[in-house]
This record gives structure tokens, C-alpha cells and sequence, in this order.
């Protein structure tokens, strides 16, 4: 057998992959200004890729467009550090007590379908339409894949780990810490990152539903409320949610890789 | 040091899918005894093992350690796995992992730290301390398993077939290893282990199992000349013999 064909084609390098990802946004956003400026869609419903991203530079500057993002920027946060602190405790004691998640199982299991997007008016009705509509849904919505993640991890911590600790005289309170949660800790950011995504997308729909107060949402409503809709004002608001989404997202799979190498040296991945 | 009364163990209860693993096995282990425990596969070797641990408990009989019933692990009992992937934590660096059953001890950071170096010089891995136990190779992830039962300073150390996923060559090292430890630490080992040769090279006396459910058929003294040595010893005439004689008692109750 020759080395050649022993040879597995190398993974591309950091900068090979953000170039191709590059390539492909430019793509996309030349395909927009092409159908747009040709006039195949009627600019007013898609204008220019061009219009829109010198729209969303000159909202950095535009005080107003900057206290709404920073409304939602807190809202976010709020929910998705309350979630964590909630499903991380909440998912450890479902997942080493047997007995409490068969008891609570069949809420769970009811609750957890329910579209959080179809509670908007819901809750917004019982609560208000302030911040803490927008916090109490994105915590809501965040909490099921942090939970889920949680206890996820946990069946699958290693008996043989759990039982050298005991085998030490260590008691279950310090095999939940020395080793059940360490050992989840990897699913644990995996949920949290899921739930980054969903607790923005709560916030937003919240905010466009309601239609009221401050936030990157109510931006966007009043945008489209307008006469004519300024369509520009709102793909540049979406433009910067999701580039929001992406940086954080970017940012939590750094993280994981840099914190968590024994769990993919583990798992067979490159790392 | 270890006395084992009557043990019997019994998995899945009284009904009709119910192992009997053990039935009956009296036992006793003398103070800075080397005892290696010789069975056929599946006879209720790690059942025994995880008996004495107080891991589980047996459905009949007792198990007592310094003259203590086992109800719960014993203090001064350290116990080596055979997989050492999975009971070293992979999120730990090797010192963390060696200092971390000393937390069960009343010794503040720095002691612990210390053991620990010890621990690992004594086995050979003094460099090793920072990595991680995946940069490490499986012999050397056993050492590391190894010095966290020696930081710990057991009187009885159990070993669950610790050599059953090493090469050859990493296998004799590592029994010559054990060999070393025990003449430095005052401590008892239990070693379990299916390879008759390594039983008669390491230990101070073989006791073979029975196939399940497990009961003691033979119960050898080793006077082999120390120290021992992997050629040698293997050559010498009563090694020849005494392995013969494992072997024909292993055998023996091993076919049907």
C-alpha cells in the first residue's frame, strides 16, 4: 500500500475556512444586489445589498437605533443568565435523582413542545408588554436545551469514574462535583450555546410582537409600520442581530474547544 | 488483615435469572501480604474485589479489613482498575488527578501537592504531572493510576486485573513496578488477575477461583528468590513448577 493513498485529506486551516465562509456571504449579498438593482424584485421589498449595508454602518452611529440594540442586548443577557442559573441546578438534580424526574417527567415532556413564540401574547397579556416579557420567554425558551443538555451529560458520566471516587470513600454530594458535573460540563456549554440562539430569537419576537418600549424589535415594527415600510431600516436591524448570533456563537465554540480538549481528544476529534 | 468469612454474592435476586457469582469463599490475607487472585474469566473476580472495596454489598457472608466489618469502603483501601482511561478524569491534569482522593485526608493544598509529586516520582512520571491523561499512553496512564492509590498511602491496596490492557513489554514493567512499591510502602495488595504467569512472578501466594459461582480450589505458597526478575525467575525450576500447577488448577475448574 503506498502512503498516498493512507493519506486523509487535511482539515483546512482557520484561514481557509473564514475565506470560504467569506466567499459565501459575498455571494449571497451579490445575489441580492443583482435581483434588486435589475428590478426582478421590486427594490422596495429587497433593496440593494449595498443600501442595506451602508444603512447598518450608519446605524452604529445613530443614537436612538443604539439604545434600542442595547435594550435587547440586556434583555438577552438577563434571560439567558437567568435560564442557565435556573436548568444547570434544576437539570443536575432531574438527572442524578431518579425519583424526581419520573415525578415531574410527564410536566416536562407537556411543556417542552409548546412553541415559546405561540406564549408571546400569553404571558404578554399576564405580565405587560415591558423588559420582563421579553426576559420571562427568553428564559422560558432557553431553559429546555440547557436542561436538556444537563441531564444529557449526565447518563452519560463514566460508572468506573463514579465508582474509583467512591472506592476512595468520597460520598455522592462530592461525586456530584469531583466528577458528574466536570464530566457534564461539556454538554452543559453545548445546551448554553443552543440556548444563547434561542433566547435571542425569543427576545426579538417578543419585542416586534408587543410593538412597544425600547429594543432592536420594536425597531424593526415600526419600521414596517411605517408608510412606506422602511425595508431598509429593518434588514439592517436583521443584518445586526444576526451578526450577533454568529459572534456569540463563534465565541461559545472557542470557548468549548479551548476548555473542554480532554472531551474531544475523547471523542476522536481533532482539536 | 483482610479476613473474608463465607462470602457469597448473588445478582438479580432470588429469581430464576439470578448469577450466583460467588458461593461460600473463605479467605485470609496476612499483613504485608502480595496475594494474587487467579480465576477464569467471569468467575466472580471483580465481584470479590468490588466485595472487599465495600463498592458492593454481598448478599452472605463477611468481609473484614483490620479487623473492621466492610460496610462501607474501608479507609486505607485503594483500589486500581483495569481501565485506566475510564477511572483516571480525563478533565484533570495527572497531579490534580493523583492529589485528588487526599482531599479524604486531613492535609491542606500544598501537602497534597507534594504527595503527589512523590506519588508520581515514585512510579516515574515526575514530568508528567501538568499533562492531561489523554497526552499519555496507556502504560503511563496506568502509572498514574497507580500513583494515586501509592499518594494515598493505603494498607491495602486492591489491583482488578491492572495489567490486562498494556503491551507485553509495558505488562513487565509494570509488575516489576509493583513489585517496587510494595518493598518501599508497608502495605497488603490484593492483584487479581487472569494470567497465571504474572500470579506466581508477583505474588507472595496464588489462590485460584473456582469458575462461578467463585470458591476457593487451591491455595499456593510462592517461595521464588528475591528479588524477582523478569528472566530468571521466569526460568527457575519452581516457577516452571508452580505455574504448571496454577495452571492445572485454573484448568481444572475452568472446563465443563
Amino acid at each position: 500500500m503506498s502512503a498516498q493513498t493512507l493519506a486523509r485529506p487535511r482539515p483546512a486551516s482557520t484561514a481557509i475556512r473564514w475565506s470560504r465562509r467569506a466567499a459565501g456571504a459575498l455571494a449571497f449579498a451579490a445575489l441580492i444586489e443583482l435581483v434588486s438593482r435589475t428590478g426582478l424584485v421590486d427594490p422596495q421589498f429587497l433593496p440593494p445589498a449595498t443600501e442595506i449595508l451602508a444603512r447598518a454602518a450608519a446605524l452604529t452611529a445613530d443614537p436612538e437605533f443604539l439604545a434600542h440594540a442595547l435594550t435587547s442586548l440586556i434583555a438577552w443577557a438577563a434571560g439567558l443568565g437567568l435560564a442557565v442559573v435556573i436548568a444547570v441546578p434544576l437539570g443536575l438534580l432531574l438527572g442524578s435523582v431518579p425519583i424526581v424526574d419520573a415525578a415531574t417527567r410527564s410536566v416536562v415532556e407537556f411543556l417542552r413542545p409548546i412553541p415559546s413564540v405561540a406564549l408571546i401574547p400569553l404571558v404578554s397579556l399576564l405580565i405587560g408588554t415591558g423588559t420582563q416579557v421579553r426576559i420571562t420567554l427568553a428564559v422560558y425558551a432557553s431553559l429546555w436545551p440547557i436542561l436538556y443538555n444537563t441531564m444529557y451529560g449526565l447518563r452519560l458520566v463514566d460508572p468506573l469514574a463514579k465508582e474509583s471516587l467512591r472506592s476512595y470513600g468520597f460520598g455522592p454530594l462530592a461525586m456530584l462535583r469531583r466528577v458528574s458535573f466536570p464530566s457534564s460540563a461539556p454538554f452543559i456549554t453545548t445546551g448554553i450555546r443552543l440556548a444563547a440562539a434561542v433566547a435571542l430569537i425569543l427576545v426579538v419576537s417578543t419585542e416586534i410582537v408587543a410593538g412597544r418600549g425600547e429594543g432592536i424589535g420594536v425597531f424593526m415594527f415600526y419600521a414596517g409600520i411605517a408608510v412606506p415600510a422602511r425595508m431598509t431600516d429593518i434588514l439592517a436591524a436583521v443584518l445586526w442581530v444576526g451578526l450577533f448570533g454568529v459572534l456569540v456563537n463563534a465565541v461559545l465554540v472557542a470557548a468549548e474547544r479551548r476548555a473542554f480538549r480532554w472531551h474531544h481528544a475523547r471523542m476522536g476529534e481533532t482539536p | 488483615m483482610l479476613e473474608i468469612d463465607n462470602l457469597s454474592h448473588v445478582y438479580g435476586g432470588g429469581g430464576p435469572n439470578a448469577h450466583h457469582a460467588i458461593e461460600a469463599l473463605n479467605l485470609s490475607v496476612a499483613e504485608g501480604e502480595l496475594l494474587c487472585i487467579v480465576g477464569p474469566s467471569g468467575c466472580g473476580k471483580s465481584t470479590l474485589l468490588r466485595s472487599i472495596a465495600g463498592l458492593i454489598t454481598p448478599t452472605g457472608g463477611q468481609v473484614k479489613v483490620e479487623g473492621q466489618v466492610v460496610r462501607q469502603t474501608p479507609d486505607n483501601l485503594a483500589v486500581v482498575f483495569q481501565d485506566y482511561s475510564r477511572s483516571l478524569f480525563p478533565w484533570m491534569s495527572v497531579a490534580d488527578n493523583v492529589a485528588l482522593p487526599l482531599r479524604r485526608k486531613n492535609m491542606d493544598k500544598r501537602q497534597r501537592r507534594e504527595a503527589a509529586h512523590e506519588a508520581l516520582e515514585s512510579v516515574g512520571l515526575s514530568g508528567a504531572g501538568r499533562k492531561y491523561p489523554f497526552q499519555l499512553s496507556g502504560g503511563m496512564q496506568q502509572r498514574v493510576a497507580i500513583a494515586r492509590a501509592l499518594a494515598y498511602r493505603p494498607t491495602l491496596m486492591l489491583m482488578d486485573e491492572p495489567f490486562g490492557s498494556v503491551d507485553a513489554q509495558t505488562r513487565e514493567d509494570l509488575e516489576d513496578l509493583v513489585l517496587k512499591v510494595r518493598s518501599h510502602h508497608q502495605m497488603t495488595i490484593v492483584l487479581i488477575t487472569h494470567d497465571i504467569d504474572e500470579s506466581v512472578y508477583v505474588g507472595d501466594r496464588v489462590v485460584i477461583l473456582s469458575k462461578a459461582p467463585a470458591h476457593v480450589v487451591g491455595d499456593l505458597k510462592v517461595d521464588l528468590p528475591a528479588p524477582r526478575d523478569q528472566i530468571t525467575t521466569r526460568e527457575h525450576p519452581d516457577f516452571v513448577h508452580l505455574r504448571a500447577e496454577v495452571g492445572r488448577l485454573v484448568r481444572g475448574h475452568a472446563t465443563v
